[in-house]
């Protein structure tokens, strides 16, 4: 494996890096441009060139190397990517307890409901070459559905405090009491997924696809394979968003369907919710 | 009138039930007992106990940041207390549904918040939640009963101030509370609007022998609308008895 790696490497790095050479070049141009007129970011454009030039090199050394593992590795891959991506999207949800598991559970139930259906319905191969470009597609695009709803949706509470409380104080259920701002958060979340679904060939001919024609497929039968791909995307977001909200619902109210989540108490919703009063219910 | 000893622990209950504001009390319908909240260090509410008897309005007077509307709050178990107890009829909160709870507790806000839609589906939303369908002439009688006949396929978008608090009280009564709670209905309206809520207020209260407790910063409003008045200050209770007497004595 390590000599076919090599052989790669030789036949293939050194065009590479000569287009490298020609890229930054490029750039560097447009930083004596900049400078013409006073802007001066030389120093930015170094650091993010040979950044970016040296994790490029290295994710694609890590890949040739995982290219050639078995589907094992390829799970782990996804399930560190999903480890990841929750990282990334509980950022969002300072002052709720278990953000970090709420966003996890939610990308896995999104991502992993979908790749495992892709995979049954064999529109997905069981190949590491596969598997964990097109999983890390739906779990980016999960992650960022799950992270956008969990904003929305707290947004939505903080903005309409008064009148869930006034549902509250009629009898209502929290989960009817928030609702509407539960339907505003998943719709807001999905948008993007729907905006991309539309320009789909219009606006944009994903990677996938041209990767597909690029390598030799039929250009038609690699545009439906990068439709059901946006299809599952926008499919996983989905489930993503609406088990975020779910989760995030049952986090933002007390055991006595009290609203925990306002304004003036988001800090100290935690103590209060574990007051010595415990709810019989 | 009664300054209350909160170290004492002694429930504050100023004056036999038949003395409160002239008017015959058969009960108490509603007890708090050394009720406290405390939001992170402060204390909103500290070691409050107090009885509202069947049928009565009690106003809570007081500065602002006083915990009147945190006071409230707690009635209607929309806060959980940090410490105390809080009886209805003798019945304890916590072995309540907090919907049938509120359901029993109603509560009109400062502002009305009516939910996006026409006036009668804010007035049928209460009923709804347990499955119940409020028929077309039954949301009429309770629009003609807040003085706004007429009003039902209205969009509340379009209502004033006034109006809107008046769909909210018809709204809260459509549960029919055995318990109405108010925190300052009033205080975003208009001199005539104010005395046209305290009117509908003081009738409501008597034709359905209900229990009142409304939060006021407006003393003439206490006096006007209650039989006893309640004092807060910095979250404590400091003073409870006939309006009159209470409000001459602070």
């Amino acid at each position: 494996m390590i000599a076919e790696l090599g052989n790669n490497i030789g036949s293939d790095v050194l065009l590479g890096l000569a287009q490298a050479i020609g890229a930054i070049a490029l750039c560097a141009a447009v930083v004596l441009l900049c400078r013409l007129h006073a802007v001066r970011v030389e120093r930015e454009a170094a650091v993010s060139l040979a950044r970016g030039l040296v994790q490029m090199v290295l994710v694609g050394v890590i890949l040739a190397l995982l290219l050639h593992g078995n589907l094992l590795i390829g799970a782990l891959i996804l399930f560190m990517m999903t480890i990841a991506a929750a990282f990334t999207a509980s950022r969002r949800l300072k002052g709720v307890d278990g953000a970090l598991l709420l966003c996890f559970w939610s990308i896995a139930a999104g991502a992993g409901a979908i790749i495992a259906a892709m995979l049954a319905t064999a529109s997905l191969r069981p190949e590491i070459s596969m598997l964990v470009p097109v999983g890390s597609m739906i779990i980016a695009n999960a992650m960022n559905s799950c992270a956008q709803a969990i904003e929305r949706f707290r947004a939505e509470i903080l903005s309409h405090v008064g009148q869930i409380e006034a549902k509250l104080s009629l009898g209502a259920e929290p989960r009817v009491s928030v609702a509407p701002c539960l339907r505003s958060a998943v719709y807001a979340s999905l948008l993007p997924r729907f905006d991309m679904m539309k320009s789909l060939g219009l606006v944009w001919i994903p990677g996938v696809m041209a990767g597909m024609v690029v390598s030799g497929t039929s250009p038609v039968y690699a545009g439906i394979y990068q439709f059901i791909i946006v299809a599952m995307i926008l499919a996983a977001s989905g489930i993503t968003g609406l088990v975020a909200t779910l989760l995030v619902q049952s986090r933002v109210f007390s055991p006595a369907a009290q609203l925990t989540l306002r304004p003036a108490e988001a800090e100290v919703s935690s103590r209060a919710r574990s007051g010595a009063l415990t709810s019989k219910h | 009138m009664t300054t209350t000893d909160s170290k004492s622990n002694a429930v504050a209950r100023a004056l036999s039930p038949a003395q409160i504001g002239g008017r015959r009390q058969t009960g108490v319908t509603l007890e708090t007992r050394h009720l406290s909240r405390k939001v992170g260090p402060r204390a909103v509410v500290d070691d409050v106990s107090v009885q509202v008897f069947a049928g009565e309005i009690l106003a809570i007077v007081g500065p602002s940041g006083a915990g009147k509307s945190s006071f409230l709050r707690l009635l209607n178990r929309l806060d959980e207390p940090t410490s105390g107890a809080i009886l209805l009829k003798s019945e304890d909160y916590r072995s309540i549904a907090p919907q049938d709870l509120r359901r029993r507790v109603g509560m009109v806000m400062q502002t009305a918040h009516l939910f996006p839609g026409t006036v009668s589906s804010n007035i049928a939303f209460g009923p709804r939640q347990r499955g119940e369908v409020l028929t077309t002439e039954r949301i009429e009688s309770l629009l003609n009963r807040v003085g706004l006949p007429e009003f039902a396929e209205r969009d509340v978008g379009y209502l004033s101030g006034g109006e809107a608090q008046r769909v909210a009280l018809s709204r809260a009564l459509a549960n029919a509370p055995e318990v109405l709670l108010a925190d300052e209905p009033t205080s975003a309206l208009d001199e005539h609007s104010v005395r046209a809520i305290e009117e509908l207020i003081l009738g409501i209260v008597q034709e359905r022998q209900m229990t009142c407790v409304i939060v006021t910063h407006n003393r003439a409003q206490a006096l006007r609308l209650a039989g006893r008045t309640m004092v807060m200050e910095a979250g404590r209770l400091v003073a409870i008895g006939p309006t009159r007497e209470v409000l001459h004595d602070s």
